[in-house]
């Protein structure tokens, strides 16, 4: 026994060590004197202090950060109204088309719905900025959260609404007080992977952004025919150290309030199940 | 539910947050007044000190927006939705616009530092009497190579990068235009040929390079070189002096058989809202000193005669990058070959390809 | 539950469709039907049929599928082993926080780790392999996609694992089964919905990759993505573009199809 958990703490600790190989990758070099990613020269922290004093990026990403959470809680509130729609649908054809058509955005390559979303607000006359960005990472999202909130709904027994109905709950009741909190886990899920959509996307931000909004994608994919600086690692290392003690230090604090209160702490931790 | 809530709440809460500190360094920085003037042009592609040196003489605020590709920004000019008032796209894009309409012609009048400009540069086919636009940087497409992994081989020729030596060691750039032009140069022909039997003899001739081709990148073949992960590019002049920035060792040369030219030239778009203010910034960019300072950030070669003699002067005698008269004469630009040919270009070139 | 007409809740998901959906895929089939010049033509459908365009989906469909399994294999012990831990919340949020730095960083990174004097080929160094050359191969390029797709298969199958009811592994037990039967018996179909929304979410962006097919492939692959890419950005030709793409899509409804008629019953 002893044997095998050792075995599976070193498959744990070999997937993470590959998932973070990267970012310490570049944060190492965001250190490096010598300006490349590769040949450490010496210790500097002159990028850092590059972008601490350039607004223009700083702005940026605190607009990269803004549509991530904003787009992300409304497309996984359209998310759980697709899954419950997909699921009331009683024919098995009726429902494999309404997943083919929430998966659409999910298999085009970004230029496509980049392109194809930019005439549509240019004929609307939406004019592009934040409203046009916010509405496409809405737009794009919605079909992964639907994704991961899905199962869960699949799973859920139908004898449950049935008795919460026979107890004389009403819809609303059934929808708050049953549906809710068993497919919480795969809310929290599609959140975060709505998220991660909205911060890496590069293409559709492209296009359907102007009047001077940019992102930190399509910022750092401009940079490339230059070649991306340093500096952008310095922010990355920022960033990335920032959210890690946020998300650690929130977990614990909670993690301690309700360990005072409740026994079962896990389950009020705002974190995914 | 009522966790979900106020994890809901809380968001919101977060993101309105953010949103006002955005909007209020926004107002610090000047970027919502009226008297602006957008420039639309690569990400990291101009001194950031000249913009705000512009924004005091003139008063005017300067909004930075970025593209990546000319492709990309033509079908933002040409959807429209969004106004830019200086856009700095590539000789061929600047081609394509002109044929579709969307600039405006230049005032010369309002560009007096436009004398600065070598005639060298001027006039060139993609844009005859320069009504539209007003060179920005220039280049040449060539070989870049690691003397140390090549030993002693020369590259004065296309034909060069055949020799069985390089197996497997050459990265070559992700462009039809730039590998098709190379292959027709090296069996002398222009980088703008048409003929379908010239043509289809470059791609057989490129089928043949395929042994020595390790990959077919794109922007980061930069890295990749100054890695030394491949003895030999073929890459762009302005590549070349970063990647040697970077990695003293390496060497650059324009075969000459000839070669392309290229040109990134200030333009102002048809839809452009503040088109005094542009003429204001492209007359500023012109001045020998900014065009100076310009050039020592970017590491492009300057157009502008007067600049070039404020730079140092191994950066102005370097002729690698400051060729003369003689080798740029024998390179050409890209024409604008039209839709058609322009596909077929793609489709030769994804062919050899999908030969690897 | 029976239909009450009460559903109007549901509009913000049919509005999401029709517009962001439907509206788009109307205007690529419409698209897809003109040439470079601008007449009405059938051309690009004929076109997809050439060896070119039918190597490249064989091609987007091998490595999508590689993608999918290799990403199960690998996700599907570390998501059992996830629910296994102390702080299960907390590790698993940290599955997810690498995907919020940016991917062309990433890929930058993974470029300097594999290359020639990369500390990969060091330690190949050291075990005396000596230098191997890892980028622009079909092992790097499916190595970085699983990369970026393993959080996407992590979080669908945790959360099935966490919901699977202990009682029922401890009853398997009681039965004596083994380990393995278990497993296979017991444990497997019960998250068999997490497993196929966690394929769904790799498989199905997987086939339409484009970015990392030349920065990690150095364009040894090409994909319909790739192709997709360059039509509408290099040669703009948007028709044939368009057309790649209403494959790109059938071809995912048919997937749709195929997983989904597999599962028994629907719940009445």
């Amino acid at each position: 026994m002893r044997n095998k958990n050792g075995f599976s703490n070193l498959y744990l600790v070999l997937v993470f060590a590959v998932l973070y190989a990267p970012i310490f990758y570049l944060m190492y070099y965001s250190f490096n004197s010598g300006g490349t990613m590769h040949e450490f020269e010496g210790f500097t922290l002159d990028y850092y202090r590059e972008v601490i004093q350039d607004t223009r990026l700083i702005i940026i990403v605190i607009n990269t950060l803004v549509i991530a959470l904003l787009s992300s809680a409304i497309a996984t509130l359209i998310a759980i109204v697709g899954a419950l729609a997909i699921q009331r649908t009683r024919s098995r054809r009726a429902k494999n088309s309404l997943l083919s058509l929430n998966n659409v955005l999910i298999v085009s390559p970004d230029v496509i719905i980049g392109a194809s979303f930019l005439i549509l607000f240019t004929i609307v006359g939406i004019k592009l900025g934040f409203v046009s960005v916010l509405l496409s990472h809405v737009a794009f999202s919605v079909p992964i959260a639907v994704l991961m909130i899905l199962p869960h709904l699949q799973d859920m027994s139908p004898t449950l609404t049935d008795a919460a109905r026979d107890l004389g709950a009403s819809r609303r009741d059934v929808l708050t007080k049953v549906i809710l909190p068993i497919i919480k886990p795969g809310i929290f899920s599609g959140f975060f992977m709505a998220l991660t959509y909205s911060l890496d996307d590069f293409a559709v931000t492209f296009f359907v952004t102007g009047n001077g909004y940019s992102t930190l994608s399509v910022e750092i994919y401009s940079r490339a025919r230059q070649g991306v600086s340093l500096s952008i690692n310095a922010l990355s290392t920022m960033i990335f150290l920032f959210t890690i003690l946020l998300v650690v230090g929130y977990y614990f604090l909670t993690l301690r309030k309700h360990r005072a209160r409740i026994a079962e702490p896990v389950a009020e931790v705002g974190v995914p199940r | 539910m009522k966790q979900l809530v106020n994890t809901f709440l809380a968001i919101l809460i977060a993101a309105f947050a953010l949103m006002y500190l955005g909007a209020w360094m926004n107002s610090n920085e000047g970027y919502s007044g009226t008297n602006t003037l957008t420039i639309y042009n690569w990400g990291d592609y101009i001194e950031p000190e000249l913009l705000k040196e512009f924004e005091t003489e003139t008063g005017i605020t300067v909004i930075y927006q970025t593209f990546d590709s000319n492709e990309a920004m033509l079908t933002k000019v040409e959807q429209g939705g969004t106004t830019f008032d200086v856009v700095i796209p590539s000789d061929y894009a600047i081609a394509k616009m002109r044929e579709e309409k969307l600039l405006l012609p230049l005032d010369h009048s309002k560009l007096p530092n436009l004398v600065n400009i070598d005639s060298r540069f001027m006039d060139l086919s993609f844009d005859p009497g320069n009504e539209y636009s007003v060179p920005y940087f220039w280049g040449t497409v060539g070989i870049i190579y690691n003397p140390e992994m090549t030993k002693g081989m020369t590259f004065d020729s296309w034909d060069s990068l055949w020799d069985s030596r390089l197996k497997n060691n050459i990265l070559l750039v992700d462009g039809a235009r730039e590998v098709m032009g190379m292959a027709l140069n090296s069996l002398h022909y222009s980088v703008n040929d048409q003929n379908e039997a010239h043509l289809q003899a470059a791609l057989t001739k490129l089928n043949k390079l395929s042994p020595n081709v390790k990959a077919i990148v794109g922007d980061e073949i930069k890295m990749l070189l100054a890695n030394e992960e491949a003895a030999v590019g073929i890459v762009w002049s302005g590549d070349a002096a970063e990647i040697m920035d970077e990695n003293d060792k390496l060497d650059y040369v324009v075969p000459q058989e000839g070669s392309n030219k290229w040109f990134d030239n200030m333009v102002i778009p048809r839809t452009a809202a503040n088109v005094d203010g542009a003429h204001q910034f492209i007359n500023f960019m012109l001045r020998p000193d900014v065009a100076a300072k310009n050039a020592e950030y970017v590491g492009y070669s300057t157009p502008n005669v007067p600049a070039l003699k404020l730079l140092p002067a191994e950066v102005s005698e370097d002729t690698r990058f400051y060729p003369p008269a003689s080798l740029t004469d024998r390179l050409e630009v890209y024409d604008n070959l039209g839709k058609r040919m322009l596909a077929h270009y793609n489709e030769l070139f994804l062919k050899f390809k999908m030969n690897k | 539950m029976k239909n009450k007409g009460r559903s109007y809740y549901l509009i913000p998901y049919y509005l999401w469709i029709a517009l962001f959906v439907i509206a788009p895929v109307l205007l690529i089939i419409y698209y897809s039907l003109f040439d470079l010049d601008g007449h009405l033509t059938i051309d690009n459908y004929i076109n997809f049929f050439t060896p070119v365009y039918l190597k490249m989906t064989l091609n987007s469909f091998w490595y999508a599928f590689l993608i999918t399994a290799f990403s199960l294999l690998i996700a599907y012990p570390a998501a059992y082993l996830l629910t296994r831990t102390k702080h299960k919340q907390l590790w698993l949020l940290l599955i997810i926080l690498p995907t919020w730095i940016n991917l062309l960083l990433k890929t930058y990174a993974f470029i300097g780790i594999f290359g020639k004097f990369g500390p990969v080929n060091n330690f190949f160094d050291l075990l005396g392999l000596g230098e191997q050359q890892i980028l622009f191969t079909g092992f790097s390029f499916v190595f970085v996609s699983v990369y970026i797709f393993i959080p996407f298969m992590i979080l669908p199958i945790y959360s099935a694992l966490e919901e699977l009811n202990l009682s029922l592994l401890d009853a398997a037990r009681d039965l004596g089964a083994s380990g393995w039967t278990t497993f296979r018996r017991v444990i497997f179909p019960l998250t068999i919905s997490g497993v196929r929304s966690g394929c769904m979410a790799v498989f199905i962006p997987a086939l339409s990759l484009f970015m990392i097919t030349r920065l990690i492939a150095g364009s040894q692959v090409i994909t319909l993505g790739t192709a997709i890419e360059q039509h509408f950005l290099v040669t703009q030709d948007w028709g044939m573009g368009s057309t790649v793409a209403v494959f790109l899509i059938a071809i995912m409804a048919l997937f749709m199809i195929l997983t989904g008629g597999s599962r028994k019953g629907v719940q009445k």
